[in-house]
Parts: structure tokens; sequence; C-alpha cells
């Protein structure tokens, strides 16, 4: 190889660089532009019209989520990372209070035959406050709007890592507007991060029913307006995984389910 | 009649006839010698630039600092804190505030900038400077390495870090590093001005042999290291294949240093190898209990955690770059002797 073939190559070379670089930021571009596209088409087909309920015969389900036996020590969180976190230090995802349950999601996971529902018009807030996510464990309609607001004074970035639902990760400075999305496939427990503050993690449940709820700190859950049938009760917990519980209601009727979760096993 | 392998020559030269000083490399070695119709091949005269290989060894250690800068973005899980590329946060030159995953991702991004810009000037340097064709190509394949690497990373970040292209980009780094450590040996002082001391190896197999397969084994490591740490592979392979990494390293270099204790290129870096190597199954059973066995739970990456996978990835680089060097070198030194198959009339009519 002689000096002239070399420099031919080492200018074929840099060229190559900025052609791929190019191509690179257009892919991108196009991306986001097919992406954009293919939900705006999800947003213009009409919606398949809801099954209508009898209001006057719809039931409730409730309950108690318990932990059975020693609570582990919730994991501990260093913020030292960044200044501006200074939120609570403890990792959220097992928290039990005096045997109560807490952050575990329960919906209709069977029964409801080819019923369809209205999407909520209204949004729900996720919110980034004190470098955690609030709340830790959400559900929502596939479809619905998620309003995800940045309250903290540093950057956060939010990356759903999810099986079904299309991936995207985008950074949210202090004081910006909210950032809208929406997930188009049923998925349970879809994990959310942000990858600037490590311990940052929550998880996204997106169901096709508006027949959801998640326990609160006494481990208590309602699921209300829900037409008389035979159902199975899903109770997810993040760590602890999932049990099934069947339950039958009838019309105006209120039962009771309550589901208690053993430590992991290692 | 014994021969280093692959010489287009059939008659014999005695070590100090074929490697004078001055000699460079193959190319250079090749000219001393007599092709078989007996005429001479043209020598090339190489000199030993200074500032030359002090910049291919300052290359060579931020390409080292460049691994640690990596290892630190995979050990803190901030792999995507920024979300685009080339730009960072939509700038290209703009510095974001360094806090959390943000000081990671945006100083590797930084020192590899360094990198590349560093590789672009010894590429042209070497091309100014240096007469070994094949030095030359190997400084065009460094800038083609890091232009690969620069564009491994961006993709690897644009599709979220998936497995495989960021295993990829994990191994090429290290298959840089190699290439930069090469450069600044080959560039070196003793490696153009010395006259090397040659012995033939006739052992079954060669350490020769042994140097490739150690190579080989270890790079093989690497995919598997790289594979489990970015989520594309379950911890065990990795754990196994160490087993079979250290019996090969170890069985190369106790024949290096037993079989050529007297030839120091050999002896030195055979004797560093081990000493890596020891280090290194250290640091992998370390990383292994700070990450598999108890951090498996943590609700974010721990120092202990960090320190060790880190340190394991930096000493698996200056071991594979280590492993190189005495291949190099034993391919120098001790090279493979066979028996020529050359008709009974020529046997005779030996140059010696």
């Amino acid at each position: 190889m002689n000096k002239k073939t070399g420099w031919t190559v080492m200018t074929a070379g840099t060229l190559a660089l900025c052609g791929l670089l190019v191509l690179a930021g257009c892919n991108k571009k196009e991306n986001t532009e097919q992406s954009n596209n293919s939900m705006a088409e999800q947003q213009a087909q009409p919606a398949p019209a809801a099954t209508p309920i009898d209001p006057a015969t719809v039931a409730t389900v409730s309950g108690t989520v318990k932990f059975d036996g020693t609570a582990p020590k919730p994991s501990k969180i260093d913020m030292s990372q960044d200044p501006a976190c200074k939120g609570g230090n403890e990792a959220e995802n097992i928290v039990v209070d005096g045997g109560d349950l807490a952050n575990v999601f329960v919906y209709v996971k069977d029964g409801l035959g080819s019923r369809t529902f209205d999407v909520p018009k209204d949004a729900v807030t996720l919110d980034q406050q004190g470098c955690k996510y609030h709340p830790h464990v959400l559900g929502v309609m596939a479809g619905q709007t998620v309003d995800i607001k940045n309250d903290d004074q540093t950057t956060h970035n939010i990356h759903p890592t999810p099986k079904d639902n299309r991936e995207w990760n985008e950074s949210q400075p202090p004081s910006s507007p909210a950032i809208e999305k929406n997930f188009a496939r049923e998925e349970i427990m879809l994990p959310v991060k942000c990858n600037q503050h490590p311990w940052m993690k929550m998880y996204i449940n997106v169901v096709k029913n508006p027949f959801y709820a998640v326990t609160d700190k006494s481990g208590k859950y309602e699921i209300k307006g829900l037409p008389p049938g035979e159902y199975t009760i899903a109770f997810v917990q993040e760590k602890l995984g999932e049990q099934d519980q069947k339950v039958s209601v009838a019309a105006k009727e209120s039962k009771t389910v309550d589901a208690s979760f053993k430590p992991a096993a290692d | 009649m014994y021969s280093r392998r692959g010489r287009r020559t059939n008659c014999r030269l005695p070590p100090s006839v074929r490697s004078e000083p001055n000699s460079g490399g193959p190319a250079d070695e090749a000219t001393h010698s007599r092709d078989p119709r007996g005429a001479i091949l043209k020598a090339i005269a190489t000199t030993y630039h200074r500032g030359h290989h002090r910049f291919a060894v300052v290359l060579a250690c931020w390409t080292f600092l460049l691994i640690i800068a990596g290892a630190l973005v995979t050990s803190n899980d901030a792999g995507l804190s920024v979300p685009d590329w080339p730009t960072s946060f939509g700038s290209l030159y703009k510095i974001p505030r360094l806090v959390g995953g943000v000081e990671f991702e945006h100083t590797h991004r930084m020192i590899a900038q360094g990198a590349g810009l560093l590789t672009i000037i010894l590429t042209v340097w070497t091309w100014r400077v240096e007469k070994r064709r094949w030095l030359r190509v190997l400084a065009l394949a460094a800038l083609g390495t890091v232009i690969a690497q620069g564009i491994l990373g961006g993709i690897t970040v644009l599709y979220y870090l998936p497995p495989a292209v960021s295993s990829a980009h994990a191994a090429l780094a290290q298959t840089f590093f190699c290439i930069a450590v090469a450069i600044a040996l080959f560039t070196g002082r003793k490696w153009v001005e010395e006259q090397p001391r040659v012995e033939f190896d006739s052992r079954k197999p060669s350490l020769f042999t042994l140097t490739l397969l150690s190579i080989f084994v270890l790079y093989v490591q690497l995919i598997l290291g790289a594979m489990f740490r970015h989520h594309g592979m379950s911890w065990w392979p990795h754990v196994v294949h160490a087993v079979i990494v250290a019996f090969v390293l170890a069985w190369t270099a106790v024949r290096a240093i037993t079989a050529y204790p007297h030839i120091e290129a050999v002896r030195r870096p055979a004797i560093l190898m081990l000493s890596l190597l020891i280090t290194q199954l250290c640091l992998g059973f370390t990383a292994f209990l700070t990450r598999v066995a108890w951090g498996k739970d943590a609700a974010q990456p721990e120092l202990p955690m960090v320190v060790s996978t880190v340190a394991h990835v930096a000493v698996g680089a200056l071991l594979l770059a280590t492993t190189v060097i005495l291949a190099i070198e034993v391919w120098r030194h001790v090279p493979v002797a066979f028996e020529e198959r050359v008709p009974q009339t020529q046997r005779n009519a030996t140059a010696a």
C-alpha cells in the first residue's frame, strides 16, 4: 500500500464515518416520526363501543393483602450521587406495615369474556418527587394517557422496559411540562426506571378493563362496578410474584377476597 | 533443516544474520533472506522515533482509562442516562450537569472522543514517519476499529442496550486496546533497535500455538463475561470457562518461563501474565460474591459491586493485552522449527 492509497483509504474512512453519523441521525428522526405516525393511527381508529353494564346490578370486591412471615428489612438507598435528591432512603420493593402489604396490584384477570370498556379520558399522573416515583405501582387502561411530571430540581429520564409495548427513553429537565404517554397493549408489572438515578424504579400495569386497584399502606384494595359473574382475581407483587383467586359475585353483592404472600424463597 | 514457518526461503540462515539491528518486524526480517532464485530482497531501514513511540504509549494508556470509564458506566447501570447519540441532551459540545448516571456516561463519551482524536493523530503520524508498511496498515486498522467502536456505542444507546451490541462494544474496546498496545510495542526502541535472541521451538504444541490458544480462550471469556454483564446470558458459562482459561494460560506461562528463562522478552510478559491471571481469578470470585450472591436484591449498584466488577474488567483487559504481547514476543524470539521438505540435491547448498 503506497502513501497515496493510504490517504485515499483514510479519506474514504472519514467520509464513511460522517455518512454513518448522518444516517444514524436520520434513522432516529425517521423512527420517531414512524412511532408518532403509528400512535396517531392508533388514536385515529375508532374504539369499539363499550359493552353496557347495568349500574343497578354492579358488585364490589374488596379485601386486604397480608405478608405472612417476618418482613424483610427494606434495602437502603444512597442518593448522594445527586445533591438535588432529598427523598426517603428506603427502597419500596416490599413495603410491609404491621403485616399489611402495600403496592400489590389487584385486577380482574379473567371472567369478563368479550366485554369491551371505554378508555377513561382522564389521565393518570406519575410524579417524580424526591428522586422517587409516586406512586410506586400504577394501574392504567391500555390507551389511557399517563402524565409524567418532574417536581425535582434535577433532570430525570423515564425509561420503561416493556416486553409487549414500545420501549422509549426520554429525559425530563426540572420545571418542564408533563410528558404524555400511553401504552397500547396489556402488560402487567411493566418496569420503569431512571438511568440517571439507578435506585428509581416503579411498575406500570396496563390492563384492558377498569377493574383494578393497588393496595394502600394498610394492604387494602377495592374494585367497584363489577357486573355479576365469576372472575379470576390476580394479586401481583413485584418481588413475590402472582396469586390468583376465583370469586363469584351476584348483583349488588359486596365480597371480601383477602390474599397473603409468603417471603420469596432464595 | 529447520526454518521459520511460512518463510519462502529454503536456505537456513543463522539467527544473527536473520535478525540484524534495525530489523523492525516480519517484513524487515524477510528482507535479509534470499529468495529461491537467489536474489537478495531489498532491506528497509527502520529508525526509532521517540515522539511517535511515546504518543503510541499515551494512546494505549488513554485506551485503558477509557475501558475503566466504560466499565463504570455498565457497573453503575448508567448506559442510557444520556438518551441521545451522537449528541448529549441535544448538544454536541455542551457539557451537561455531571450528576447521577450522567457523570459516568458523559465522562465515558468525552474520554472516547479523546481516544478517537489521539488515534487519528497517531495514524497520520505513523503514515508520515513509519517505513514499515505492515505497521502503517496496523495504524489504519486502529483507526477503523475506533470508528467502528464509536458507531457500536451509538447503536447500543439508540436501541436501548441490546445485549449483542453492548457485548460487541465491550469486546471491540479490548481489541482496540490490544492494537494500541501492539503499536506501542512495535514502535519502541527495543523492538526497532535490539538484536533479538532467537531460539527455535521444536516442542509440540509449540509455545506460539499455546499463546494463540491463550488469546482465543481469553477472547471467548471476554465475550461470555460481556454477555453476562449486559444481561444476554447467565453467569455460569463465564464461570465454567474460567477454569479452561486458567488451565490454558497457566500452561502457556509455565512453558514460557521454564523453557525460555534466559529470553527476557518472553519471560517478563509470561510472569506478568501469570500474576494477572491469579489476580483476575481472585477479582472474578469477589465480583461473583458482590454482584451475583449478595447484590441481586440491591436497590442500586453498591460500591463493592462497582469496584470489584470494574477492577475485574480492567485486569481482564491488561491480561488480554499481556497475552498478545507474549504471543508477539514468542513469534519473534521463539519461532517454530519444522523440517522442510527440500530435495536431497538442494540440501547441501545451505547459505550457512
